[in-house]
């Protein structure tokens, strides 16, 4: 019953925090979300799942209950976690409290209403990541999107409601894509599927359960499937080319939404990919290894040499999102123990550091008022804690050794050099790793434009050094961070657990 | 339990309704000086939720459903209570309370609001009426009894001219609809000799030569049941009757009164016309409630999205909405083992459609109450002032849109995937198609209270009343919508236990 105490504290928590006034809603909405980290960490220590909880393994945490049962086929209330899963809903509960204290210096507003909603996104976050049956993850999946557009909507920038409204619009039509989709594929399930609990149907896929549906061969509806779902989750990834949303959102968002967006929104996109396209049509994504993994360098290189075009410390950041998810999707692609598990690990590496990243460049822009990179210099001299942290997290981004982007790129890179299954490998694993070098390019130089150098402002502002909650959240990610670089095991092990039976469900067949 | 009580005692709920109307009008007539507007919303809620509470129970006792012996019919078979009925008794119940609540708040400085309670409950008596009606002729007393007094409800303002000007088209496409459903069931009656429904259905098994003029009949009652539920080609009376009429009377004639046109449309044609016997005679009726679904859907939707007065966007969506549940019709099949599941999920839709449109209509009503004006433009910042209301608003048209974290989300979905079974792919695309468009009209709604200015920096301080009664219908509807989400399973399975039963 942890998982739905954990639900339901933290809707409790935003209901609360809706109500209260203002002027403390920030401080009580970070005591709160420590509940649901604590309650995290102790699912983490009681953790004893084993394997992938679609393919049979052991569901840690497991709890189903019917809620509607029409026309043979049962909803239920079907939650529980394995070893992709919990590093996820750690990830949710750990960087939403920081994302809330980020938020005291630079949201001046309607701030209950605010904190009220990131604390409404988290319990629908960890329902996406806990949720087992189609239903319920569809309707958590959904839910996340209204907070976000709020969220971008009222407390962005200048273009807020563009961007506000295209996140929305983007994400509500892939939304469709991919529901469309996966409801062919029950359909053509027919009789042998008598619930929508996701073990369940990728069983029945796996024992070749698939029938004609209206005419149509079961392989072509999987085929049609996948490539539905998978346009529609590439849209969330986000992927070249249906990434112009991902900018404009975290250009107009404010810091912490940023934060979140980048640190746990974008994981919904590759976390589903991995589950539904991955695990339940494993021999569909093999047989179309080739363009995916086209796709993944892409979005690696194209997103790098985007990043490497911006003026803004906040789009150059953003961009390199899109080309870090691509080694992610790389990763999966290949469908070897690494690969899969390392993309696992990116993905939680990846919300951390970029995490980091927006949160630093947003503490510099509340002392500057300013993200262009041509608008200050030799910051450095005024906020040396903040832009050391700052530099600290881009080499992370870099893959330094030693810290958890690194881990999590190195196992992808492992994974996807050697792989049997995709066709050219080693050229796609090359250039993707070159994208690494374009990497480097734009951080470094960025960072040699506004940090170092004797300082210089364009803005009217008065910089010192940040205040101390505005540091401490920064300092505690860059400790997950290098705790995750020296010791990947911690999350990788269970990952790994969970990712073999993945890999095996395409050697299998194949 | 219902053994324990005479036959006619299943009329409770309409009954209800129909005393609570006739007390407040003999109130009324009797000391028209010392009435008072609360008392009377008072006792004409009471006797709503009374209605309400009496229906409920009767559904979970399992009055006249098939588990309990079936339907009962009292009166020569005119009428018969089961559980599509009472289902259909206890949406009219509800959105009636909510209205009668809000319009507590709404009529707080009009002369004589006593008359508005007591026609709002008259009409949902003709409602509850229609609901159990088993004979064409009491199809069509109750029908018009629901009709008088919706044409005073919209008029109801009577020094407003807009108000005036719809009650008269209202009364006018009405009169001639009523005129045309009429002469269908006199049409009916002679060539199959009766107007109960079972021996209406035998007489369409053996029709002969006559399949013409049954066929003609049964064209004119579709238009008679197009007029109620406001579909096409009898919909365009919805626009203006629900944009000049008062918002609680809109809200009340797009919720209950559309759902009252449904509950005909699907006995009517199941009971009376079953479809395998209907189209052996070449009455294929299924195939024009399908193009009329088509029609009605992206007709009301197209119109939706390039509305700038948000009461008149909704007026088009209700239209929209009726084009999803004629879907319930449309997709039915001779035999097919799917027809109570499409019909039940079209009935669960209008369930949920009972409380996210009327806390939509509601929530204009109390912008009008305010006098923030009517376009898209000038409900810009309303969330500023009016929070609480603001995200009522903005749940009523997600759930409406069917955007999955509320209850519009499962009933769409039901109610689509029950034509995919039944093998009507291509309605449900259209629909799906449809719901997408309709996010685009919804969600300007809620990006003009939440995102966008004021027009003008002093447009919302005419925000100065807290209309009690009003706050508390809308947001009443606001957690019914969201609460239907994780609580719809007693509403499909009642619904499809209901829609099974008349296959």
């Amino acid at each position: 019953m942890i998982l739905e105490a954990l639900i339901a504290f933290t809707f409790l928590a935003a209901l609360v925090v809706l109500l209260a006034p203002d002027a403390w809603a920030g401080r009580l909405a970070f005591a709160l979300s420590a509940v649901p980290f604590a309650g995290s960490l102790y699912a983490w220590s009681q953790f004893d799942g084993a394997g992938n909880a679609l393919t049979g393994g052991t569901i840690a945490f497991e709890s189903q209950f019917e809620w509607i049962e029409v026309g043979g086929r049962s909803v239920s209330w079907f939650v529980g976690l394995d070893g992709i899963s919990l590093p996820l809903v750690v990830l949710t509960t750990f960087l939403v409290p920081l994302a809330i204290v980020s938020a005291w210096t630079p949201i001046d507003t309607r701030q209950s209403q605010f904190y009220g909603l990131m604390l409404f996104m988290e319990a629908n976050l960890l329902g996406v990541f806990t949720a087992l049956d189609f239903f319920l993850w569809f309707v958590f999946w959904e839910a996340v999107l209204v907070p976000m557009y709020f969220l971008i909507g009222v407390w962005g920038g200048p273009r807020r409601k563009y961007a506000a409204i295209k996140f929305f619009v983007y994400t509500n039509a892939a939304s469709l894509l991919m529901f469309i989709g996966f409801m062919s594929l029950v359909f053509a399930l027919g009789d042998s599927v008598s619930s929508f609990a996701l073990p369940e149907i990728t069983a029945a896929i796996a024992n070749g359960g698939l029938g004609e549906w209206f005419g149509i061969a079961p392989g072509t509806v999987a085929l049609g499937a996948f490539l539905a779902m998978f346009a529609g989750f590439a849209v969330k990834v986000p992927v070249v080319p249906v990434h112009t949303w991902l900018p404009d959102a975290h250009v107009e968002a404010p810091t912490p939404v940023s934060v979140l967006l980048a640190g746990v929104l974008l994981k919904m996109g590759t976390y589903a990919l991995l589950r539904y396209n991955f695990t339940m049509l494993p021999n569909q994504a093999s047989a179309l290894a080739i363009p995916i993994a086209a796709i993944a360098v892409i979005s690696v290189i194209y997103g790098a040499m985007l990043a490497l075009a911006q003026k803004d410390l906040k789009r150059i950041v953003a961009y390199s999102s899109v080309s870090s998810m691509g080694y992610v999707i790389l990763g999966l692609v290949v469908f070897t123990e690494y690969g899969v598990g390392g993309a696992t690990f990116q993905m939680v590496a990846h919300g951390l550091i970029s995490g980091l990243m927006f949160m630093a460049v947003g503490v510099v822009y509340n002392a500057t008022h300013t993200r262009m990179v041509g608008d200050m210099a030799g910051m450095a001299d005024r906020m040396p804690i903040t832009v050391g942290i700052l530099v600290a997290g881009a080499f992370g981004y870099m893959g330094l050794p030693l810290m958890a982007g690194f881990a999590g790129e190195f196992f992808i890179f492992v994974g996807a050099f050697g792989a049997p299954s995709l066709p050219y490998a080693p050229a796609f694993t090359a250039l993707a790793m070159f994208g690494i070098v374009i990497v480097a390019g734009y951080l470094l130089s960025a960072m040699q434009k506004t940090l170092f150098g004797p300082f210089r402002l364009e803005t009217d502002y008065e910089v010192g050094r940040a205040p101390v909650h505005d540091v401490a959240p920064l300092a505690v990610l860059l400790a997950a961070i290098i705790v995750l670089g020296v010791a990947p095991d911690v999350f990788f092990e269970m990952i790994r657990d969970a990712a073999i039976p993945v890999v095996e469900g395409v050697s299998a067949d194949v | 339990m219902y053994n324990a009580l005479p036959p006619w005692t299943a009329l409770a709920p309409a009954l209800l309704l129909g005393l609570t109307g006739l007390a407040l009008l003999l109130v009324d007539t009797i000391r028209p000086r010392s009435r008072s507007n609360t008392s009377m919303a008072v006792v004409g809620a009471l006797g709503a939720l009374a209605s309400l509470a009496v229906t409920v129970w009767f559904v979970a006792a399992g009055t006249g459903s098939a588990d309990t012996g079936g339907g009962i019919t009292l009166f020569a078979d005119a009428i018969t209570v089961d559980t599509l009925s009472l289902f259909f008794t206890a949406i009219f119940a509800s959105v009636t309370s909510l209205v009668v609540v809000a319009a507590h708040d709404y009529f707080h400085d009009h002369e004589n609001p006593a008359a508005f309670y007591s026609l709002t409950l008259f009409a949902a008596t003709g409602m509850a009426l229609l609901a159990v009606a088993n004979s064409l002729a009491v199809v069509f007393v109750a029908l018009e009894m629901v009709s008088l007094p919706s044409y005073a409800l919209v008029a109801f303002l009577k020094t407003n001219r807009g108000s005036v000007e719809a009650g008269l088209k209202y009364f006018l496409v009405g009169a001639l609809s009523s005129a045309v459903f009429l002469f269908g069931i006199s049409l009916v009656y002679a060539v199959t000799g009766s107007l109960i429904f079972a021996e209406v259905a035998a007489g369409i098994g053996s029709l002969g030569d006559l399949a013409g003029i049954a066929g003609i009949g049964i064209v004119m009652i579709v238009g008679g049941v197009a007029f109620k539920t406001a579909s096409v080609p009898f919909h365009f009376w919805a626009p203006e009757a629900y944009e000049g009429a008062p918002a609680p009377v809109s809200a009340f004639l797009s919720s209950a009164s559309k759902a009252a046109g449904f509950v005909v449309a699907f006995r009517v044609f199941t009971e009376a016309f079953p479809l395998g016997a209907s189209v052996s005679a070449e009455i294929n009726w299924v195939l024009a409630f399908g193009v009329l679904a088509a029609v009605t859907m992206t007709l009301g939707n197209f119109a939706a999205a390039v509305q700038e007065e948000v009461k008149r966007m909704l007026a088009y969506s209700s239209i929209g909405h009726a084009g999803y549940a004629l879907i319930g019709l449309a997709a039915l099949s001779a035999g097919g083992s799917g027809n109570g599941a499409v019909m039940g999920a079209a009935m669960a839709h209008l369930f949920v459609y009972g409380f996210m449109n009327t806390g939509a209509f509601l929530f204009v009503a109390m912008a009008e109450r305010w006098g923030v004006g009517r376009t898209f433009e000038e409900y810009g910042g309303l969330a500023r002032r009016a929070p609480v209301a603001c995200t009522a608003m903005a749940v009523f048209m997600f759930s409406l849109a069917g955007l999955p974290p509320f209850a519009g989300f499962f009933s769409k979905y039901f109610l689509f995937m029950g034509a995919i079974d039944n093998g009507f792919i291509w309605l449900a695309a259209l629909g799906a198609v449809n719901s997408v468009i309709s996010l685009y009209y919804y969600s300007r709604v809620v990006k003009a209270m939440f995102l966008d200015d004021p027009t003008t920096p002093s447009a919302l301080d005419t925000i100065d009343a807290r209309p009690t009664a009003l706050y508390a219908a809308v947001v009443f509807a606001a957690v019914a919508t969201v609460l239907l989400l994780p609580g719809f399973g007693p509403v499909i399975e009642t619904a499809e236990a209901a829609a099974s039963a008349l296959f």
